[in-house]
């Protein structure tokens, strides 16, 4: 009896001091800097989001009508595609010049930036070199393609020269920020240990930067070939650059042609998915093998 | 034994080197792309930049409606990115491979998503020309379709990467599928869906440039306007001002990422 009445209480007593514990601690979610800015992020997207919405100006255009037309126009597009202006064999042709395009631009680009890239890198080259390549780089890269490619079209003329040029100078700075990080990432150890036999800039490059991150340089190489495949579709569009995006521009714009540009629409998705599942099959390929 | 190692690397890569010179030789009679007009256009292009491509006084006057585009620009991109990643959050629920609910339905959401991100914006601005004209909701749209597309991709990547152990976890006590997405996917995976979006916000504001040439819309249509009409001067400040706002946005991202990842 009496010690199953202290039993009771010493139940009762946890379980008291359990309820008072738990208004007391149990933060699941540790009130921090990180998820206060998370908070604010989320909070500011969303209300920028609601304000874009009410100061749209609808006024000469019929939300409803608008999607309803987009899904017909969808629908004749991708159900009656037909060609009109030029044949299954040019199209096929046309798309290749943009994918020459794409290859070009990748090839300058990632040479150049290989190149610069190791200036850029912090551990290969010295802090103020570095400072001043990532810093020209970061305004490189935000000029938008397309307006590069005009810019040197005045010079240039409209044409593939002036779009693979401006288009160069995107790739570059995107791959400079790219290769440089990864270069970035090699253990100070190695270089240090190479240094210490006495090898020089070019061997430490050769003999331990470049075969230790082959596979980031080969990732993002084919990830912005994948880029500048979409980008020069653009181009043909946008700046005049030739390939299947010229046409796409002739058939909306000029012939108001719907079935050909479902047609068009379908060269190119079939062409980026072609390169996408090859993107994905060369890095599983580069992650077995490392 | 080690001899023939080195042989065979020297082998592969010299096969590497070859390939890849033919397909550029290939790309250049393709492209009727000119290698000495493209080197020799540089200097003059540099040069045609200086003499031409700053803002005058007469280009000063125009700023304040630069700002006005800009402003709708900006508006937009960051609109259509937020409302893609809604939708791609909910898709990417269900192309995940740890939080699908059946193996159909995952596999259409990933299909719709990749048809999505390969259809590219300037293609999807053109579809939408037809339907919305020349107004912002084109550029709207055509954003949201890529938002949506690119944003799945990279959200289903983050919730396989992050949260797999966890859901296991949770799994064997019996959560629901709810609480487990909840009290698991989202908090482990919120850091990184972030850094997306922001990185999303930054290259849709690009877009928005290229979008706007071609559909007459934002700061892309005030470029073009200027830039047809040979007015350099000012064409070049809509230059100076895009940059300054993509550096701007980059800053604050990199705040965001380094205090949150």
């Amino acid at each position: 009896m009496g010690v199953d009445q202290s039993v009771k209480t010493v139940s009762a007593d946890s379980i008291n001091s359990f309820h008072l514990n738990e208004k007391k601690r149990i933060k699941v979610k540790p009130f921090n800097k990180a998820s206060l800015i998370i908070q604010l992020t989320i909070i500011s997207l969303v209300l920028v989001t609601i304000y874009t919405f009410i100061s749209f100006d609808y006024s000469d255009i019929n939300l409803f009508e608008g999607i309803i037309s987009t899904f017909q126009n969808v629908k004749i597009m991708f159900l009656e595609p037909h060609f009109k202006h030029f044949s299954f064999v040019t199209a096929l042709y046309q798309v290749m010049i943009t994918l020459g395009l794409a290859f070009l631009t990748t090839l300058f680009g990632a040479l150049i930036a290989l190149f610069l890239g190791f200036f850029a890198a912090r551990n290969l080259s010295s802090k103020p070199v570095s400072a001043a390549i990532k810093g020209f780089v970061a305004v490189i890269r935000s000029v938008p393609t397309v307006l590069w490619v005009l810019i040197f079209a005045v010079a240039a003329g409209l044409g593939s020269v002036a779009a693979v040029i401006g288009m160069t100078f995107h790739t570059v700075g995107y791959l400079i920020k790219a290769y440089s990080e990864s270069f970035e990432e090699l253990d100070e150890g190695v270089i240090e240990a190479l240094k210490a036999s006495g090898a020089n800039w070019w061997q430490i490059i050769f003999q331990a930067v470049i075969p230790s991150s082959m596979t980031y340089i080969i990732s993002w190489t084919f990830l912005r070939f994948e880029v500048n495949f979409a980008v020069a579709v653009a181009m043909g569009a946008a700046a005049g650059a030739g390939g299947i995006g010229f046409d796409m521009f002739m058939a909306s714009g000029f012939y108001f042609d719907l079935r050909e540009v479902g047609v068009i629409t379908y060269f190119v998705l079939a062409f980026a998915i072609a390169l996408e599942l090859i993107a994905t099959k060369v890095k599983t390929n580069l992650k077995t093998s490392a | 034994m080690q001899a023939d190692v080195f042989v065979k690397k020297r082998w592969n890569s010299f096969i590497f080197l070859l390939i890849l010179l033919v397909v550029t030789f290939v790309s250049i009679v393709i492209t009727e792309f000119n290698m000495a007009k493209g080197l020799a256009s540089l200097p003059k292009a540099l040069q045609w930049g200086f003499t031409n491509f700053y803002p005058d006084e007469m280009a000063l006057t125009k700023l304040p409606d630069i700002l006005n585009k800009l402003r709708e620009t900006v508006l937009i991109s960051v609109a259509a990115t937020t409302v893609g990643a809604i939708f791609a959050f909910l898709f990417a629920l269900f192309g995940s491979r740890t939080t699908k609910v059946n193996g159909v339905l995952s596999k259409v959401s990933r299909g719709i998503a990749t048809i999505f991100r390969n259809i590219d914006i300037s293609a999807w601005s053109m579809i939408l020309l037809f339907s919305f004209g020349q107004s912002a909701l084109t550029g709207y749209f055509a954003l949201f379709f890529g938002s949506f597309g690119f944003l799945t991709r990279a959200f289903i990547e983050t919730i396989d990467e992050v949260s797999s152990s966890s859901v296991e976890a949770l799994q064997a006590t019996g959560a629901g599928y709810f609480s487990i997405i909840f009290q698991s996917v989202i908090p482990s995976g919120i850091p990184q869906m972030i850094s997306w979006i922001l990185f999303m916000i930054e290259t849709n504001i690009r877009s928005a440039t290229l979008v706007g040439i071609l559909t007459g819309t934002g700061i892309g249509f005030a470029f073009d306007l200027y830039y047809k009409s040979l007015n350099y001067h000012t064409a070049s400040l809509v230059v100076i001002v895009i940059v300054i706002t993509i550096l701007t946005i980059e800053y604050i991202s990199n705040y965001v990422r380094r205090v949150i990842l």
